[in-house]
């Protein structure tokens, strides 16, 4: 690892203020409903108040003679253009318009286009649809019985509403070490269906040029080369007649990886009226139809020794999935990344299966900070680690130190089989420890336990008791080789082209895509440092279909990882090329070169030697280069990561439950991340910031639920509900570094470090406050009724709103 | 319907639907883009704007309510050319990631500011608790209000200090919490 005491490199690394705040705190930031086109009509969607029906009739012709209204699209109109259906990121499709049934509440039924958006929203109430409703699916636990309704009518052979069956790892070496094992324990638990509820919903403003056949799309997209691929391939649109901008983009999470019908209506809209059509979805709309996640029923096991050493896990996933498999991941991973459940212990063996199911609820599968389904496998793992201590009367704490990998054991191949490139897990669970004043903690805890023990519940004030959680989390992140992750077959590599102009300041043109995590500033840091110039002088584009090259875009944590690697790349290209003009400038042989100080320079003789600057200038001179060197400063990159990389971290939660109400305050919270080189350090800090939040939220607050009519009561801020500042404690961080050797600067993702981690540090503390009232688990989100009810032995199901 | 308001010290005169919201009415009519919409119950606050000196949600007020008041938003937060304390802060303090609640905390923090000189971080964070930020986690939003307080605070000792003949601060009133 002796190649990464050079950083961070000349001073181009560092908490620098974020460049592309200048116009955000201006309120000039360029969001995709802030694009006005002279012309431009507005799309409504009509959607399904029923959660399973068949329709039977649809009726346009009031709404088509409202005097604003410009067309009304039915899944008939699409059927006639091939578009009524659209594949989905999983080998499945999904209905743009429906056809013969909806199949979740708040599917699309129909799409209005009007001169304004009251009166595409007027003209939606015109439509009549009769339905025949039939019975849902709502509880994935009923999903699989015998004569339950059958879903996906619509596919041949589909003869129940099972997607798929996935396991890993090695079943029989695994129900051998159970076997063996000393210590056996099981527990179900639910991670709940959330939504990533970005801030801006989702939306599109479409505008087929009828006179060059050119598309362009303003879309809410993490990933627009991807998207241009995807309408190219569903449309029959030539893809270099598609441009997709993705502008500045408020919040993705995940939410704005797929594209979704409204898209696609949009287009259809744009070429039906030659206008330019502008989408955007409403919050209700946001929640109840676009890609949720989790929705997990895991029942995990644990095997030890006597003595605390972790043995083994197995693992059963009921995966809910929704009406349409609308999941997006690496193909050959239907359950996502969730193999990596062995999390940061070393195991003699592991086995995980995964059903995934059709229920009657809206599709997606995979989103929300969840490194694909690495959530559910941190929350898994950690939940059963501490189920472990608690049975055999050991310190949460201590007991994972005994079981943490250790630094020598890296590369570790785990049981399931993922090769983690490098860690100090017990640096990191040390200093989160220190910070969090552990021991204290604990004896605090015991102090008021006993008081409480001798005062009892029933007392008047019984006041709140104290829990402690820990999680230790390791993620996987920068998808990925491309040998072994693709999406719809598009290999996960991205590219990068840098140019440097004459005067030395540089373009950067890059394939994904920041919904706000300052790709401007850290992307130009990274070139910054390899080329030895200011941050100030490189200029990164991105979010262009057109100015930028192919990849696969941002999601999973995979920015820095793979993209951050292509630009570190395609700037040692264009360092290499500069290195030959500087020889022909300073009339040495190239490899009498050294790259020293952000300049070459002549080996031995620190006088001799030119800057960037000095090269670029020279480079589109008339400079005479040698033979078979063409001029100029510019490279590409293609880059395929040769693994993922592996960040860690270990997180501590302090909360205060209030055993009459269920009422739970995070009182505190320290984060130890360690993500590798951090290029921007404030700006990780910031995106750990908020992961947290993510967290203490699905832990404690957010759920999408259904009646048993499979009515969504998640469908606005009202009743989805997300942490505010009084709800979120002054989070404490730390941070250790461990370089990934295979990264070219040693970085690892960190985005979503913190949604993954936080949430079983959160449930491990709530429910370790409430061990002394016989509480073993509570499912999120742990709402005070959900605690209350633990508390007094009658658990409720967190997933569905039955009694 | 007609209606007349000052928006960010302009005089603006507009024909309305009766039912158009403000926010759509800044938004689409006047391209005042900075406030954003984001939820349509008033839980978010992306669409905080001042009514006369009063932080709205302006998804949730018609532009008819507005009719002869005035309305200042995240575009008339600068004067003179010069950001705001509040601007600089979130700048300095990386307050923002997506940037699409920004303008709406921003306009709520000045609030708070003009009529709290020093708020605690619990007063703070109370100030911000009817709106929603899904990328900060609040710390750094908390940290930005903090800084513009304490420059705030560092400039009124600059005018007291130096020739002391306009160093009151009459304008900003008592103290009172957020």
């Amino acid at each position: 690892m002796t190649a990464f005491t050079e950083f961070p490199p000349n001073g181009a690394y560092g908490s620098l203020r974020r460049k592309e705040d200048a116009r955000f705190i201006r309120g000039r930031g360029t969001y995709v409903d802030d694009i006005q086109l002279p012309g431009m009509l507005h799309g409504a969607v009509l959607r399904s108040p029923l959660a399973h029906a068949r329709i039977t009739s649809i009726d346009t012709l009031a709404a088509q003679a409202h005097p604003k209204v410009r067309a009304v699209i039915t899944g008939e109109t699409l059927a006639g253009r091939g578009l009524a259906w659209m594949p989905t990121l999983s080998q499945d499709v999904q209905a743009v318009l429906a056809t013969d049934k909806v199949r979740f509440q708040g599917q699309e039924v129909a799409f209005v286009v009007a001169e304004d958006r009251y009166a595409a929203r007027d003209a939606l109430e015109l439509i009549d649809v009769t339905y025949e409703p039939l019975e849902p699916v709502v509880d994935a636990r009923r999903a699989l019985d015998p004569g339950a309704p059958l879903i996906r009518d619509d596919v041949a052979g589909q003869a129940d509403n099972r997607i798929f069956c996935w396991e890993a790892g090695d079943r029989a070496a695994t129900d051998a070490v159970f076997a063996a094992a000393d210590v056996v324990l099981a527990q179900d638990m639910l991670y709940p269906r959330v939504h990533p509820a970005p801030l801006e919903t989702c939306g599109t403003v479409a505008d087929m040029d009828p006179v060059s056949g050119k598309l362009t799309v303003w879309s809410t997209s993490q990933a627009p080369h991807a998207h241009r691929t995807l309408y190219a391939l569903v449309t029959g649109l030539p893809e270099h007649k598609i441009r997709i901008i993705s502008p500045d983009i408020g919040g993705g999470f995940g939410n704005k990886v797929g594209i979704y019908p409204g898209y696609v209506c949009a287009i259809v809209g744009s070429i039906l009226t030659g206008q330019p059509v502008k989408w955007m979805e409403d919050r209700s709309e946001n929640l109840m139809s676009t890609s949720f996640a989790r929705d997990y029923h895991m029942r995990g096991e644990i095997a030890a020794a006597r003595d605390g050493r972790i043995l083994g896990l197995r693992v059963k996933v009921l995966a809910d999935h929704g009406a349409f498999n609308g999941a997006a991941q690496p193909t050959k991973f239907p359950a996502g990344f969730f193999s990596v459940f062995t999390g940061s212990y070393d195991l003699r063996a592991a086995h995980c299966e995964v059903t995934g199911v059709y229920t009657n609820k809206a599709p997606g599968g995979v989103a929300y900070s969840c490194s694909f389904r690495i959530t559910e496998a941190v929350y898994l793992v950690e939940r059963m680690v501490d189920l472990l201590a608690r049975e055999l009367g050991a310190d949460p704490a201590r007991l994972r130190m005994d079981n943490l990998l250790q630094p020598a054991q890296f590369p570790y191949t785990s049981a399931t089989g993922w090769e983690y490139d490098s860690g100090d897990y017990p640096r990191a669970l040390r200093l989160a420890l220190e910070m969090a004043g552990y021991d204290e903690l604990r004896r605090e805890q015991a102090a008021e336990r006993e008081r409480y023990a001798q005062r009892g519940r029933e007392a008047e004030q019984p006041g709140t008791l104290t829990g402690i959680g820990i999680s230790f989390f390791t993620e996987a992140v920068g998808a990925g080789p491309r040998a072994h992750m693709d999406i719809l077959g598009l290999g996960m590599a991205d590219g990068a082209d840098l140019r440097v102009y004459p005067t030395g300041k540089a373009v950067l043109a890059i394939s994904v895509q920041t919904q706000g995590q300052g790709h401007e500033t850290t992307f130009a840091q990274i070139v910054a440092g390899e080329l030895g110039i200011s941050p100030d002088d490189v200029e990164v584009v991105h979010g262009d279909t057109d100015r930028t090259p192919f990849g696969l875009g941002t999601y999973g944590s995979r920015s820095t990882p793979v993209s951050g690697a292509a630009a570190a790349v395609v700037a040692r290209k264009v360092r290499e090329r500069a290195r030959t003009v500087a020889a022909a400038m300073l009339e040495a042989a190239p490899e009498d070169l050294e790259w020293a100080g952000g300049r070459w320079q002549v080996r031995g003789d620190p006088d001799q030697g030119k800057n960037i600057a000095e090269i670029a200038m020279a480079a589109h001179s008339g400079l005479e280069l040698p033979t078979g060197v063409e001029g100029h400063l510019d490279a590409s990159a293609v880059y395929n990561p040769p693994n993922l990389t592996y960040p860690f971290g270990a997180y501590v939660c302090v909360v205060d439950v209030d055993p009459g109400t269920g009422k739970v305050s995070v009182r505190r919270f320290v984060a130890v991340d360690d993500c590798g080189v951090r290029i921007n350090p404030m700006i990780v800090e910031g995106q750990v910031h908020g992961g947290l939040a993510d967290g203490l939220g699905m832990a404690l607050m957010q759920a999408i639920t259904f009646d048993p009519e499979g009515n969504c009561l998640g469908g606005s801020f009202m009743d989805y509900l997300l942490p505010t500042s009084m709800e979120c404690p002054s989070w404490e961080l730390g941070a250790t570094v461990t370089p990934s050797p295979h990264h070219p600067i040693g970085a690892k993702g960190v985005g979503e470090s913190a949604t993954v981690g936080s949430p079983a540090a959160v449930v491990n503390a709530v429910v370790d406050a409430l061990a002394p009232l016989g509480v073993r688990h509570a499912d999120m989100p742990l709402t005070p009724a959900v605690v209350w009810r633990a508390i007094q032995g009658r658990p409720l199901r967190t997933d569905l709103a039955v009694p | 319907m007609r209606v007349t308001m000052s928006v960010n010290d302009r005089e603006c005169l507009a024909e309305v639907e009766p039912r158009l919201l403000l926010i759509h009415f800044l938004r689409d009519q006047l391209g005042l883009t900075g406030s954003h919409w984001g939820c349509d119950t008033s839980n978010c606050g992306a669409c905080v704007v001042w009514l006369d000196e009063t932080p709205v949600k302006s998804c949730t007020v018609l532009t008819a309510m507005a009719d002869g008041h005035r309305v200042r938003t995240v575009e008339g937060l600068a004067r003179g050319g010069e950001l705001d304390p509040v601007q600089q802060g979130f700048a300095e303090c990386h307050g923002l990631q997506c940037g699409f609640c920004t303008p709406g905390m921003m306009m709520t923090a000045r609030w708070l500011l003009d009529h709290n000189l020093d708020p605690s971080p619990a007063e703070i964070r109370e100030a911000l608790s009817g709106q929603i930020c899904r990328c900060t986690g609040y710390e750094n939003i908390v940290r930005s209000i903090r800084w513009a307080a304490e420059r705030e605070a560092a400039d009124r000792d600059r005018l007291a200090g130096g020739d002391g003949d306009d160093g009151d601060d009459g304008d900003h009133g008592p103290e009172v919490a957020g």
